[in-house]
């Protein structure tokens, strides 16, 4: 885990006092909303439709559990004693008053987290592989670059101004599970000879213009990172539309001037700052050696092995754990998608009693999931059952990750201002709808957004559902075939929307198709609708609504 | 074309506890939508909505939300205005849990 520097903490702290200051002179009139709007911003204050909300990264997915602590604390302290997980590893309180976000912040502090440039035209919080450090298939730990890229771009006074919010994504596998491709700058850390480098992708992203990225350079040095990305930052800075807040992300800059042009002005601009930041080298040396992996234990596995003839265990363990790097270890997958809930809300109380499964159990690490749910990176095999246990008296040992209930949403009408139809409600009638038969259906990935924005990742989702606003309305349009693994696919619309109270029978025909069409039970939802296309999956979908029209 | 002018009410949200407010008939805020002044005429829609704006110090992003007359006052001329009025509809938050009547 990264430990902060002196001046790190300074830096936080000095941030904390200086919002604080910008609020009370909110409060007392001598700055107006307009004024004071892009400051909250910078800080990571929202306001929604009820309330207020906080949105405080947790950098490149990473907690430790102290800082899941002071999130349970700061939960139920100034806020309804929950939080959010979001699909950008970030946590949002959606319920604090103005005048509590100073102390809030303070708190945060405290454990070395913060909301800076979790919001607004900025670099946001740089995310990277959930399983990072802990994955089978990992050329090196890119939390260390995430980190660098964090520090990088933290108050960088040149990019606090850009045309439209910017975000980098950093995996170190080229199983790709931080989704290079829907990011303004997608990071992967590749082995050139003995060397370790970077290759950059660029332009991708969701929202109204949902658009993948495409490589900009093979391979950069680590030595030339930092010069490289800035000169990266410095041409979209420059030539990213501000005259239209919807053509203003880089991914649109990159389709109307071409690959070819950007990366010439790239390049050039690269060769003139070249050199840049001598000492980042070191300093990722630095950085590299505060993620050294915790010392892994040789304990006996066998109660693992023993417990696997509990129907209970036995089913948690084939959807939850995901192999480690060392055999006697597992990546332990929470789901916080059980029966009844938000997408990932998380209780106070789940939250510490989560951070004393991590400290007994997994290095006291703990990391948050793009799709909503957390996970425990380290744990000894002979432990799993205990955890288990753990987790289930906390109603956190829901074993559907990966599964149809496992559903990825964004907050939606229920709290966000810029939606156009709820998604929570949906994704819980969709769970409950899908659970008994969601072990036939295998793995699937469903996923919600409330709106056009995409912060549901809709287009990802081997199933996508768009919340829409159709004349007073809510509407719901699907998309089929999206895919947020290493395969990146955005998914494509299936036709006319359906209503509120007609969108779960209207999945439900489509996954009632899949058990027919499929060629046997080993063949997964997205691998039948590869192969046969959308055509028969759309067949099932509108054929009924006439029938019943 | 001119269009229609359809029954609203100013609402914002309270500056310091960011919670959806209406204003009344007597220029107060209320954080019930039943006891906000429904106007049906626009002028004087426009009139109240800058009277509003003009308190920057008790309120944030004030308009002219659509409203309809209900039974003991204005009622939400919209989905989105509902869940304003109520709270969100995953958990017993937001002035649901205050008011019990709506
Ligand atoms: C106050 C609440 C929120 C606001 C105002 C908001 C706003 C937006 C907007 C305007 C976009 C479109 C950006 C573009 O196309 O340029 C967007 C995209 C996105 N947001 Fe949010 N969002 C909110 C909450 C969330 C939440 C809760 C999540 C995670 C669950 C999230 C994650 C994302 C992601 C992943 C994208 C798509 C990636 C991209 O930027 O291309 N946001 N958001
Ligand atoms: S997708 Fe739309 S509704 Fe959902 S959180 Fe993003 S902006 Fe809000």
């Amino acid at each position: 885990m990264y430990n902060p520097t002196k001046s790190d903490a300074a830096f936080l702290r000095r941030r904390a006092q200086e919002f604080r200051t910008q609020v009370a002179r909110r409060i007392d009139g001598s700055l107006t909303e307009e004024e004071f709007k892009p400051l909250r911003l910078m800080n990571g204050l929202y306001l929604q439709l009820h309330a207020y909300m906080l949105r405080v990264a947790i950098p490149y997915g990473t907690l430790n559990a102290d800082q899941l602590r002071q999130l349970a604390m700061i939960a139920e302290r100034w806020d309804k004693g929950y939080g959010h997980m979001t699909t950008r590893q970030n946590i949002q309180f959606n319920w604090p008053r103005l005048s509590d976000v100073p102390d809030m912040l303070d708190a945060l502090a405290e454990v070395g987290m913060h909301a800076v440039q979790t919001s607004g035209n900025t670099i946001r919080n740089v995310t990277a592989d959930p399983y990072a450090g802990a994955a089978a298939d990992e050329v090196a730990d890119p939390r260390p670059l995430a980190e660098l890229v964090r520090q990088w771009s933290t108050d960088h006074p040149a990019f606090q101004f850009l045309p439209r919010k910017f975000k980098f994504a950093v995996t170190g596998s080229p199983a790709d599970r931080a989704i290079l491709k829907a990011h303004d700058v997608g990071l992967q850390l590749v082995r050139r000879g003995g060397d370790l480098g970077v290759r950059v992708l660029v332009g991708g992203g969701l929202g109204r213009t949902p658009l993948l990225a495409e490589e900009l350079r093979s391979f950069v040095a680590l030595d030339d990172l930092l010069p490289y990305l800035e000169a990266v930052l410095e041409t979209y800075n420059l030539s990213g539309r501000r005259d239209n807040k919807y053509k203003a992300r880089l991914k649109i800059t990159l389709r109307e001037e071409g690959m070819e042009a950007l990366s010439t002005r790239i390049e050039a601009r690269f060769a003139e700052l070249r050199g840049l930041y001598p000492g980042a080298a070191r300093e990722y040396a630095r950085i590299a050696q505060d993620f050294a992996r915790p010392a892994l234990n040789a304990a006996p596995t066998l109660a693992h092995f023993t417990a696997l003839n509990d129907p209970a265990y036995a089913a948690w363990a084939k959807t939850n754990l995901v192999p480690h790097s060392d055999p006697d270890h597992a990546i332990a997958r929470i789901s916080l998608k059980g029966p009844g809930a938000t997408p990932g809300d998380i209780t106070a109380a789940q939250m510490r009693r989560v951070a004393d499964l991590a400290e007994a159990h997994s290095g006291a690490e703990i990391r948050v999931g793009q799709d909503q749910n957390l996970i425990l990176p380290h744990v000894p095999l002979g432990d799993l059952p205990a955890l288990h246990a753990g987790l289930a008296e906390l109603g956190l040992a829901t074993a559907n990750a990966g599964l149809a209930s496992d559903i990825t949403a964004c907050p939606g009408m229920d709290y966000c201002t810029l939606a156009t139809a709820r998604s929570i409600p949906v994704a819980q009638a969709l769970a409950d709808r899908l659970r008994p038969i969601e072990r036939e259906l295998g793995a699937l990935s469903i996923k919600i957004s409330g709106c056009i924005n995409a912060c549901g990742h809709h287009h990802l989702g081997h199933i996508g559902i768009l919340g829409l606003d159709r004349a007073g309305v809510e509407t719901y349009q699907i998309t089929l075939g999206g895919d947020a693994s290493a395969q990146t696919a955005l998914g494509e619309r299936s036709g006319p929307g359906f209503a509120y109270d007609q969108i779960v029978p209207a999945i439900e025909r489509i996954l009632r198709a899949y058990l027919t069409l499929r060629q046997d039970a080993s063949e997964p939802f997205i691998d039948t609708l590869r192969r046969l296309g959308p055509a028969p999956f759309k067949t099932a979908l509108y054929t009924e609504t006439r029938h019943a029209a | 074309m001119s269009r229609i002018f359809t029954p609203k009410v100013v609402t914002a949200n309270a500056l310091l506890e960011g919670d959806v407010v209406y204003l009344t008939e007597d220029g107060t805020w209320t954080r019930r939508l039943d006891e906000a002044e429904l106007i049906e005429d626009e002028a004087i829609a426009q009139l109240r909505l800058i009277e509003a704006s003009a308190q920057p110090h008790r309120i944030v992003g004030a308009y002219l939300a659509e409203a309809r007359a209900g039974r003991t006052g204005p009622a939400p001329g919209h989905f989105r205005e509902g869940f304003r009025a109520r709270g969100p509809s995953n958990r017993p938050h937001g002035k649901q849990a205050e008011i019990l009547d709506v």
